[in-house]
């Protein structure tokens, strides 16, 4: 197998006696997609906090692309990528605004910034609303260059928490070609979903249960194992035993 | 410190983009202080007055020409008997009777001293108290002229009637007022909601999870306020040295450094304010209620504290807008130096080194 980018090791988040990720095992290699699923309140991200270093884990090991979530954020802070489900760039900056500001941050130079910013444009095809304010743009672009706002400074992982949230089905499609070809540059891809489609197009999925990680393998294996005919029966047959929702 | 500046770059492109705000930030100072302002010379200027003159005689005759002559008093009617007084009050629009007793000139001129009667509607008190020092000076003025041609100490004593108000000595008190007012605003509403904006937006957790550290992105979403908070200040001066003939008496620099202190006070409560709230209305609405009252109430401005209940004198100690507004009158108004004013100086820091270890503490607990 390949190099293994994200490890953890019975790691824990405690709130009081509310325990909302427990003992979570499991490790991920570079270039692969990782989708992470979970009802809602399954802890997916308290958990998805924690490898961010947004969050310190109350007990358990976990190492992000080689460093420690409890001594190496900053480190770790350098190599990851993050997006989540609120749409999270500035609407009030154009196009290109806010991918010279969050490479900016990044520390790219600016030369970096100037032909990765044209290739991004590019690749999107935003030529003629680059120097337009996000705000006006529809939001499946918006998602689009959030992901490729998330990914501009080539982080080792790129953390998606429910990316494609509200978004059409044609640009949930586009979406996943731009994550396919993150992939393919050795990007790894750690996203959650309530898509079960879109659990399809993942290499492997773990699914979430009241904090606890109930199933981890590729789509193909959990449906053979739960003799489910697609992802939505796997899941509805493991989620139906929560004990607690929102 | 590249990171830093572009930082500092998008917020400002944050606050000039947006016209609203940008009309709260600009405008604001400049509609305070000329409302302020012209509220008050207005109401001085003009003011209608009724004279009773039982002695009809040449020093009386030549304060009344004296007071015709003044922009700040119009004679409205000249009245014959004690009854018409009450009666012009009644009215409503007379402001203030002035009442010479018979045989004024020769008390004035035999006994050297004579009497006269200034009544004052004092149910507006500030205005009856500007009112009635400025006709006494004009009568005083009388006086000393007489008294200089003549070597004899002539002295004319009004006996003013109304309740005074000893704290409203000085009109221009309103420009450190407005002052503390506006950067409080500016200050403590606007970064508290800049700030917030990010969380609700889900921005915060993006820069989170940046490189760029939570510290660096507090310290870089306050300095575009303390700059732009910087330039209010220097308008709200102008404005008062030239258009409302408001000097500033002390040192310019010192001023530019207390204020800047103070902004640096009010910036760290914005951001207190911004760490424990997490929408805007509400953010917004803690700034308005928790600081631009208590900054009205109890920085002096508006309401003497000397004549509050102790409790609430002990409780305006806190606010940090009274001790920026004793520093700035001390320095616009009555000139004084550093020396001055060090203790008040002193509490300042101390509220902001406070305020500062709080919020940095509670934005840690917040992330962790």
């Amino acid at each position: 197998m390949s190099e293994i980018v994200i490890k953890t090791d019975k790691l824990t988040k405690r709130f009081g006696d509310f325990i909302a990720a427990n003992e979570i095992t499991f490790k991920v290699n570079k270039g692969e997609i990782f989708g992470f699923l979970g009802a809602n309140g399954a802890g997916k991200t308290t958990a998805m906090r924690m490898l961010c270093g947004l969050s310190i884990p109350s007990s358990g090991q976990a190492t992000i692309a080689g460093f420690d979530v409890y001594k190496q954020t900053e480190q770790i802070k350098k190599n990851i990528g993050y997006m989540s489900q609120k749409f999270s760039l500035y609407e009030d900056l154009t196009v290109l605004e806010n991918i010279n500001f969050f490479g900016g941050i990044y520390g790219l130079t600016d030369k970096e910034l100037k032909t990765k910013s044209a290739q991004l444009i590019d690749q999107l095809g935003l030529q003629l609303q680059a120097k337009k304010l996000v705000a006006s743009l529809p939001l499946g672009w918006k998602q689009k260059l959030s992901f490729s706002v998330a990914v501009l400074h080539e982080p080792k992982i790129v953390f998606l928490d429910e990316p494609t949230g509200g978004v059409d089905p044609v640009t949930r499609r586009q979406f996943w070609d731009l994550i396919y070809d993150a992939a393919d540059r050795g990007v790894t891809i750690f996203v959650t979903t309530h898509y079960m489609d879109e659990a399809e197009y993942c290499n492997r999925i773990s699914i979430m249960v009241d904090g606890v990680i109930k199933a981890l393998d590729t789509p193909r294996n959990l449906k053979d194992t739960f003799h489910a005919n697609n992802m939505d029966e796997v899941f509805y047959e493991l989620a139906r035993s929560a004990k607690r929702s929102e | 410190m590249k990171q830093f500046l572009i930082f500092i770059k998008k917020e400002f492109a944050h606050v000039l983009r947006d016209r609203k705000t940008l009309l709260i930030l600009f405008g604001m100072p400049v509609v305070q202080i000329l409302i302020f302002g012209f509220a008050l010379t207005n109401e001085v200027k003009n003011a209608k007055i009724v004279i009773m003159d039982q002695a009809n005689d040449i020093a009386s005759q030549q304060i009344i020409s004296k007071i015709r002559a003044s922009r700040y008093f119009e004679i409205a009617e000249t009245i014959h008997s004690p009854q018409q007084i009450e009666s012009a009050f009644k009215k409503g629009n007379i402001r203030l009777a002035l009442i010479f007793p018979a045989q004024f000139n020769n008390n004035l001129m035999h006994q050297h001293l004579a009497q006269l009667q200034v009544i004052a509607d004092a149910s507006d008190p500030n205005n009856a108290t500007t009112l009635t020092s400025y006709i006494s000076s004009i009568i005083q003025d009388y006086a000393t002229g007489i008294a200089k041609t003549s070597n004899i100490p002539y002295r004319i004593s009004p006996e003013i009637r109304f309740l005074y108000n000893p704290q409203l000595k000085g009109a221009p008190n309103y420009v450190p007022g407005v002052m503390a007012l506006v950067l409080m605003l500016v200050c403590v509403m606007m970064t508290a909601v800049s700030i917030v904006k990010e969380k609700e937006t889900g921005t915060m957790e993006i820069l989170l999870v940046s490189p760029f550290s939570p510290f660096k992105v507090i310290v870089s979403k306050a300095i575009p306020y303390l700059i732009l908070s910087l330039v209010n200040v220097t308008s709200i001066l102008l404005l008062s040295v030239f258009v409302l003939d408001l000097p500033i008496n002390g040192s310019i620099l010192l001023l530019f450094a207390e204020s800047t202190l103070f902004i640096i006070t009010c910036l760290t409560i914005g951001i207190f304010i911004s760490v424990k709230t997490n929408t805007m209305q509400l953010a917004m609405l803690i700034s308005l209620m928790g600081m631009m009252l208590p900054t009205i109430l109890f920085s002096g401005f508006m309401f003497p504290i000397e004549n509050m209940p102790v409790p609430l004198q002990v409780i305006s100690n806190i606010i940090p807008a009274k001790w920026y507004y004793i520093i700035v009158k001390d320095i616009m108004i009555k000139g004084l130096g550093f020396s001055a004013f060090w203790k008040e100086t002193l509490i300042l820091v101390a509220i902001t080194v406070v305020m500062m270890v709080i919020s940095l503490k509670s934005f840690k607990i917040r992330l962790s």
